[in-house]
């Protein structure tokens, strides 16, 4: 897997593509474009795009009178400016009135790095989950976030897509399919399943290799459609496990884990460890040396599996 | 409709917020009152809309940024035949249409959910840049609270209304100088408001909002102004056409009792009758 590309650079590809193909695209930034990626889009169809400056309440307020009139807004800045400043307004002005608007935020998650804690959101999954109306989706690699770009701009209704700054292994290849609240499953095991998303899948993939080698067998589970979320395929999968390990780049509470822990304890009861954020902001620093210091490893997911299985009693 | 016609009908709506206020038993009857002149003139007069095609796309379009007094923009809906008047009876009450703040998933003619205040100066602002995209020449309009200045966003809207040359939009700011803990001046002055828009890059028309001659050359100047937006600052009396209820503050949030509404509908009446 030497081909690498982060989300955020796979989805600015992407708004080229759909600005051609339906004229009612319109980009919203909020003077992060390059950042984000929508500078391309910017210069391809000036006309239909918009630098709202540094007002994300306003940008998130004009997407959806845009989209009142027809228009298909995307509207792009940081998760935490996303999801935080502007929070009441996706909420009284996008997702009660159901309204056509796209949220494409970028730089969520510790892998920010540098910028540190104010810059990474780690909570922006469950506060988009709680609203009613609202898709939430996590890609994990540059060819799923082009398709949930495209899967986001054909559904009606208001869309988050959380991506990031990272660049990530390229995981699918063209034949690889997504779509809005289907889990796909990446590999199949007998003892445990981890289910993943986002940054977290590439690395669920080498823990499960890594395990297999030890004789333990993983079903991997992408979970990128984290609302509406796939109760379906993950009830399937813990039927034939004896434990289940969570993996997202986001704090365990509100997210994927909960996500998880919601349909197993309704539908399926089972161990669960749930790795993420433990209820902590990020700090300053290289996003993989993050990753390692918060947990957020090949090694964590390995040792977390065994977790799970030892409380399964096996 | 002529000057007259237009002074009957702001009376029948100020009579159709009193009386559906009762049975709502809650509700902004001060904010509503102050607005009533306004509203009439723009649905009865100035909007090009069409009620039994409310979703039709060049319609001017209507965004109640202060959306606590939506009795005044129901009571100009159902007068207008957007939906029958009886409706207004419904108002706030469980599985009703009516919500307590405009939803335009559920109510015809409500072009925009409103009423978490700000936001909907906003929204108004991306209806009149798609408008521009799409070289349509429909014009929206955007109703402004005095206290609802203190909102941040108000001021995020008015700077990029101004940037992206809305010369299609026209904000008209209800400024009847109370707001819930006291006079706006008190609570959060704003003044000089004048000055403050025009430094925002707007064109600025003051006038009595319950002139309704005024506002109707108001309006026509906003059509006239090209390369930035207009807005109407209308001095209103809160309450306004309801003796007990202009300039207190208590009403801002209070419905009647059947007693009050009576009091407030018997002046109504006879001011009617006065108008011919």
């Amino acid at each position: 897997m030497a081909e690498k590309q982060a989300t955020r650079e796979a989805y600015g590809k992407a708004l080229i593509a759909l600005g051609a193909e339906n004229p009612n695209i319109v980009v919203l930034d909020a003077d992060l474009s390059k950042s984000t990626k929508t500078a391309e889009f910017a210069k391809t169809y000036p006309e239909r795009f918009l630098n709202m400056g540094i007002a994300e309440q306003n940008m998130m307020g004009t997407a959806a009178g845009l989209a009142t009139s027809g228009k298909i807004p995307f509207a792009s800045t940081f998760a935490v400016f996303a999801t935080g400043r502007a929070f009441e307004q996706i909420r009284n002005s996008i997702a009660y009135p159901k309204l056509n608007v796209k949220i494409a935020a970028t730089h969520a998650g510790i892998t920010v790095g540098e910028d540190g804690a104010t810059h990474q959101a780690i909570e922006d999954v469950a506060i988009m989950r709680a609203l009613p109306n609202m898709t939430v989706l996590v890609p994990a690699d540059g060819v799923e976030t082009r398709q949930a770009i495209f899967a986001a701009a054909k559904h009606q209704g208001p869309v988050y897509i959380r991506m990031g700054r990272l660049e990530l292994p390229v995981l699918f290849d063209k034949n690889y399919h997504f779509e809005i609240g289907k889990a796909n499953i990446l590999r199949k095991g007998r003892d445990a399943a981890i289910v993943a998303n986002g940054v977290m899948v590439a690395i669920a993939m080498e823990a499960a290799e890594a395990l297999a080698q030890e004789g333990i067998s993983v079903t991997v589970v992408n979970a990128a459609s984290v609302k509406p979320f796939d109760r379906e395929t993950l009830t399937l999968v813990a039927k034939e496990v004896k434990a289940v390990v969570t993996a997202e780049e986001h704090t365990v509470i509100g997210g994927l884990g909960s996500a998880v822990a919601e349909v197993l304890a309704e539908e399926w009861p089972l161990p669960l460890v749930r790795v993420g954020l433990q209820d902590t902001f990020g700090e300053s620093g290289r996003p993989y040396e993050l990753l390692e210091k918060y947990g957020l490893t090949k090694e964590r997911l390995v040792e977390a599996v065994k977790q799970a299985l030892s409380k399964a009693g096996s | 409709m002529n000057v007259i016609d237009l002074k009957r009908m702001a009376n029948q709506i100020r009579q159709d917020i009193i009386t559906m206020l009762v049975p709502a038993k809650s509700g902004h009857p001060g904010g509503s009152l102050s607005a009533a002149d306004i509203l009439t003139v723009l649905y009865f007069q100035e909007m090009r809309i069409r009620p039994d095609e409310p979703h039709w796309e060049e319609r001017d379009r209507f965004v109640l940024s202060k959306g606590h007094a939506a009795p005044v923009l129901y009571a100009a809906l159902a007068e207008k035949g957007y939906f029958p008047k009886e409706e207004l009876l419904g108002l706030r009450q469980t599985g009703r249409m009516l919500q307590g703040h405009p939803d335009m998933k559920g109510i015809p003619g409500v072009d925009m959910s409103t009423g978490s205040l700000g936001q909907g100066f906003s929204a108004a602002n991306g209806m009149a840049l798609a408008g521009k995209m799409d070289g349509k020449d429909y014009r929206v309009y955007a109703l402004l609270g005095d206290g609802e200045l203190a909102e941040g966003q108000v001021w995020e809207a008015a700077m990029a209304a101004a940037h992206f040359k809305l010369d299609n939009l026209t904000a008209i700011l209800d400024v009847n100088g109370l707001q819930i803990d006291g006079t706006t001046d008190e609570v959060m002055s704003s003044a000089p408001l004048p000055d403050k828009w025009r430094a925002f890059g707007w064109h600025v028309i003051e006038l009595d909002g319950h002139d309704i001659e005024a506002l109707l050359k108001g309006f026509d100047e906003a059509h006239r102004v090209k390369g930035r937006p207009t807005i109407l600052i209308a001095k209103t009396v809160k309450g306004k056409g309801v003796s007990f209820m202009e300039n207190a503050v208590g009403w801002h949030g209070n419905a009647p009792n059947a007693e009050q509404a009576e009091q407030a509908l018997k002046a109504l009446r006879e001011e009617a009758v006065q108008l011919g």
